[in-house]
């Protein structure tokens, strides 16, 4: 019973690190940018909703309705100022400038928020759960997290298929130049895709806050974790990261029980051996699909 | 009045000068040709027709309007689309999400989805298939059925004939009369002489980035036209 509760309990955290991941992916995927500055664009999301916490004591969940559409924003502007400046001069730059983003970033927050742990309060929510045998229960608040992600990306996936758009710019990470011929800005839909990652990362990171605490240099370690998960899933796949998600949380919680000294330990090495044995990930996917 | 004029265009990759002072004209539902071995500019000057690259001095014209620095993208919205060499379909797309893509722009105009299977009917049964699992005569088809899509006034065709077998070739070109009956101008670039010379109503042939003969097919005779393409001296 203890290791089906490591597993439930991992699938659920999994749920989280897709919600962090298929950002990360989604922006590989379509314009070739590894964000190495994601996993603090998600920290910044959470002290976003902490600040208008603090300001006007609203709900974290609240929060929501603006944390999203700013860091939309936020995504946009980087977009146009960053990335598309960084792109023109090679596939490398961007690497580099979303890392000097990210150090900025961190400072940035240690600045105005202090380096001590926050947390985004959601009241007994938060500790509340669902008993289903004497050793089984299920936290509300995690199941609520993994529905989320799940909704999120079907969400992206349906987009990506289904949308005139989302056609666009599944051509558009095929062969960009093609794409212009077609009469696809390439420029609209990159910036689409940023601002649709910014979102996702928006909800992760105001997600993560409520589930644990937080300070200005947690990005990093999310970043590893979003990652691991998009390798493992294989690149650019969504529904790859959905599934690349769930089975590193259920590395690090399996991992945990045998163990507890170092539960991230076992995800690693979960993603060695996805690494090693099947180097393009779970889903074999070269493209967005 | 043309539909297209290319005016003394000099377009440079780098250092390295691809096309010298081309010029070049075509008026709506007539065809040219653009001949000329491999590396003489002609996917230049189509690329450069099309958006692709920049003149680096002299200017395009479209209906008159300069469109020179227009990005591509906004010159299909003109009217301008291009089947480019190599196809170039999108791997992760079925045939109809690319024939659909290439409608974009969303231009009025007498081509449709079904339209387009009627002209080339052996992409029905294809039609949910991934463009990667074709053979290169499909794709072809895919290329030219997705640019017709966007409903253009001027098509531009980078070399069809690659790598296709003559039979396949043969029934590619059979459609461009059907193209041209609905007024819309073809701009062709085609390794094959003989292949350009029959679809076409006026060839010019490049060498080197530079124009070297022009003229109707009929007026044209083998020696000048071998002469223009290789760069042999006639004598």
């Amino acid at each position: 019973m203890v290791w089906v509760n490591a597993v439930l309990q991992g699938a659920m955290l999994g749920g989280l690190y897709a919600l962090f991941a298929c950002g990360l992916s989604l922006m590989f995927g379509v314009m070739r940018v590894v964000n190495l500055a994601h996993g603090d664009l998600s920290v910044l999301a959470a002290y976003g909703s902490v600040a208008i916490f603090d300001s006007f004591g609203w709900n974290p969940f609240v929060t929501l309705l603006v944390v999203v559409p700013g860091m939309a924003l936020v995504g946009a502007v980087m977009q146009r100022l960053v990335l598309e400046r960084s792109l023109r001069i090679g596939p490398l730059a961007p690497l580099l400038a979303t890392f000097g983003l990210s150090i900025a970033l961190e400072n940035l927050l240690l600045q105005i928020f202090s380096p001590d742990p926050r947390i985004l309060p959601i009241g007994s929510f938060g500790i509340s759960s669902w008993q289903l045998t004497n050793q089984l229960s299920i936290s509300w608040f995690a199941l609520l997290t993994l529905g989320v992600a799940v909704v999120v990306l079907i969400g992206i996936e349906a987009f990506l298929k289904r949308t005139k758009t989302g056609q666009a710019m599944r051509a558009t990470s095929d062969d960009p130049s093609t794409a212009e011929l077609m009469g696809i800005d390439a420029r609209w839909i990159y910036t689409v895709a940023a601002v649709i990652a910014m979102a996702t990362v928006a909800v992760a990171g105001v997600f993560l806050g409520m589930r644990t605490t937080f300070t200005p240099s947690s990005g990093p370690d999310y970043l590893i974790f979003a990652f691991e998960a998009v390798v493992i899933g294989g690149i650019g796949s969504v529904r790859g990261t959905l599934v690349g998600g769930i089975l590193l949380g259920i590395a690090q919680t399996v991992g945990a029980q045998i163990n507890t000294a170092d539960p991230v330990l076992a995800g690693d090495l979960f993603f060695l051996a996805v690494m090693v044995l099947r180097p393009r990930g779970l889903f074999r996917s070269s493209v967005l699909a | 009045m043309s539909l297209l004029e290319v005016d003394s265009v000099d377009v440079h990759y780098g250092d390295f000068q691809a096309l010298w002072s081309v010029s070049l004209a075509v008026g709506a539902g007539h065809a040219l040709a653009i001949i000329g071995a491999n590396g003489a500019g002609k996917s230049t000057l189509l690329r450069t027709i099309a958006g692709a690259l920049y003149p680096s001095s002299g200017s395009v014209l479209f209906e008159q309007r300069d469109i020179s620095r227009l990005p591509a993208h906004a010159r299909v919205k003109l009217g301008i689309a291009m089947v480019p060499e190599g196809r170039r379909l999108f791997p992760s797309l079925t045939v109809e999400e690319n024939l659909k893509l290439g409608g974009f722009v969303r231009r009025a105009g007498p081509w449709s989805l079904a339209r387009t299977y009627e002209l080339l009917p052996l992409l029905g049964p294809l039609r949910h298939r991934s463009a990667h699992q074709l053979s290169g005569g499909e794709q072809q088809a895919v290329a030219i059925g997705r640019a017709l899509m966007s409903n253009p006034r001027l098509l531009l065709l980078d070399e069809l004939s690659l790598g296709l077998a003559p039979i396949v070739v043969q029934h590619l070109y059979e459609v461009i009369p059907d193209i041209m009956a609905t007024g819309t101008a073809v701009l062709l670039v085609e390794q094959d002489i003989g292949r350009a010379m029959s679809a076409a109503s006026y060839v010019h042939c490049l060498l080197e980035g530079r124009v070297t003969l022009e003229g109707g097919p009929a007026e044209l005779d083998h020696t000048a036209v071998r002469a223009a393409y290789f760069g042999i001296r006639p004598g």
